[in-house]
């Protein structure tokens, strides 16, 4: 708040200035001819040309009566725009899509004609969600749809934060967060719903954050951490090790590592 | 941008995302406790038949299969 009324208050002083100048000038070239300021409302990123074509002072005067209305139309241009911002996007963003009409109008229009009595019948369309649009401001809480290839775990829950363990490490996603995709490590989801934390320990997979405050979170497996048995968890992670040191081929290698990795992300997961 | 930048351990290796993905899902549910983790070893069975076409006839199919056959 105290930054929008800064910059009215720098807007406000452009203006008082731009007008003591103008009223200068005026108050100057009283007898002079006041002509061509008939000019659009050009933004003020064009300075006037005509200063170099002629050296009269005549046209240096016009000249500079057109810089200042400019500057005039251009601070009120500039307060307007700023004034606007908050309120209303100024563009749709390019990755919205216009929601498809789910119902085909003539078609009803024409059905009841004939059957007035009965319904329309539905098509698939009509079942089919909207894709939520992106709202102005940012919503107070973040919609997660958790799916996996034989479960939807969440589907469209509200939550106020996830935690998601990306290759690049543990993502905090709030509402409003830039929209993403990131591919996730194994490691723990932790979806906070006020007091609320449950914790997922997932295999490997990707979340997507899409600019209306939707978050897509795939996986392959995903369990809650109280399935997990921690004395497998160290075997496992004592025989990767002991694979890793003997392994020759890149393959084999490759493969001890990924165990070594998911079963010592387990384990941090049983402790953490 | 860097074409060639920093590919994953398993890339370099010669193994896909999928088969990467696969290893992870198979390694975390041979981790889990009992019950659990015999629900996730039938849920995750596949049983398929794949067969090779030469001169646009098939020929005879090798089934692939988690499942014991008998």
């Amino acid at each position: 708040m105290i930054y929008l009324s800064f910059n009215k208050i720098i807007i406000i002083i452009i203006i008082i200035l731009c007008k003591i100048f103008y009223s200068i000038r005026r108050r100057n070239r009283q007898k002079r001819v006041e002509n061509n300021i008939q000019h659009p409302l050009s933004p003020a990123d064009a300075p006037p040309l005509p200063i170099s074509e002629s050296a009269d002072a005549d046209a240096a005067a016009a000249s500079s009566t057109t810089i200042t209305t400019m500057f005039r139309q251009a601070s009120r241009l500039l307060a307007r725009s700023i004034n606007q911002q908050p309120k209303m996007m100024a563009r749709a963003f390019s990755t919205d899509v216009p929601a498809t009409p789910t119902v085909d109008s003539t078609f009803v229009e024409s059905w009841k004609k004939v059957i007035p009595n009965m319904e329309p019948p539905k098509t698939p369309l009509t079942f089919m969600q909207p894709r939520p649009s992106t709202p102005s401001t940012i919503p107070s809480k973040l919609t997660v749809n958790f799916v996996l290839p034989y479960a939807s775990e969440l589907s469209s829950k509200e939550v106020d934060m996830v935690i998601v363990p990306a290759t690049t490490g543990q993502m905090g996603v709030l509402p409003g967060h830039v929209p993403t995709i990131a591919e996730l490590k194994p490691g723990v989801l932790s979806v906070h719903e006020g007091n609320d934390v449950t914790k997922y320990f997932l295999s490997s997979g990707f979340a997507f954050i899409h600019a209306n405050s939707v978050a897509d979170i795939i996986a392959i497996e995903a369990v809650p951490i109280d399935q997990i048995d921690q004395s497998l968890v160290q075997k496992g992670l004592a025989e990767f090790t002991q694979k890793l040191s003997t392994a020759t081929t890149d393959l084999e290698k490759a493969e001890a590592q990924i165990g070594v990795d998911v079963h010592s992300a387990l384990n941090s997961a049983l402790t953490g | 941008m860097a074409s060639n930048a920093a590919v994953p351990f398993w890339r370099a290796a010669g193994m896909t995302y999928i088969t990467y993905s696969n290893i992870c899902a198979n390694l975390v549910r041979n981790c889990l406790k009992e019950p659990y983790k015999t629900e996730a070893l039938t849920r995750e069975k596949v049983h398929f038949a794949v067969s090779k076409w030469v001169d646009s006839k098939p020929q005879k199919s090798t089934i692939r299969s988690d499942t014991e056959e008998e």
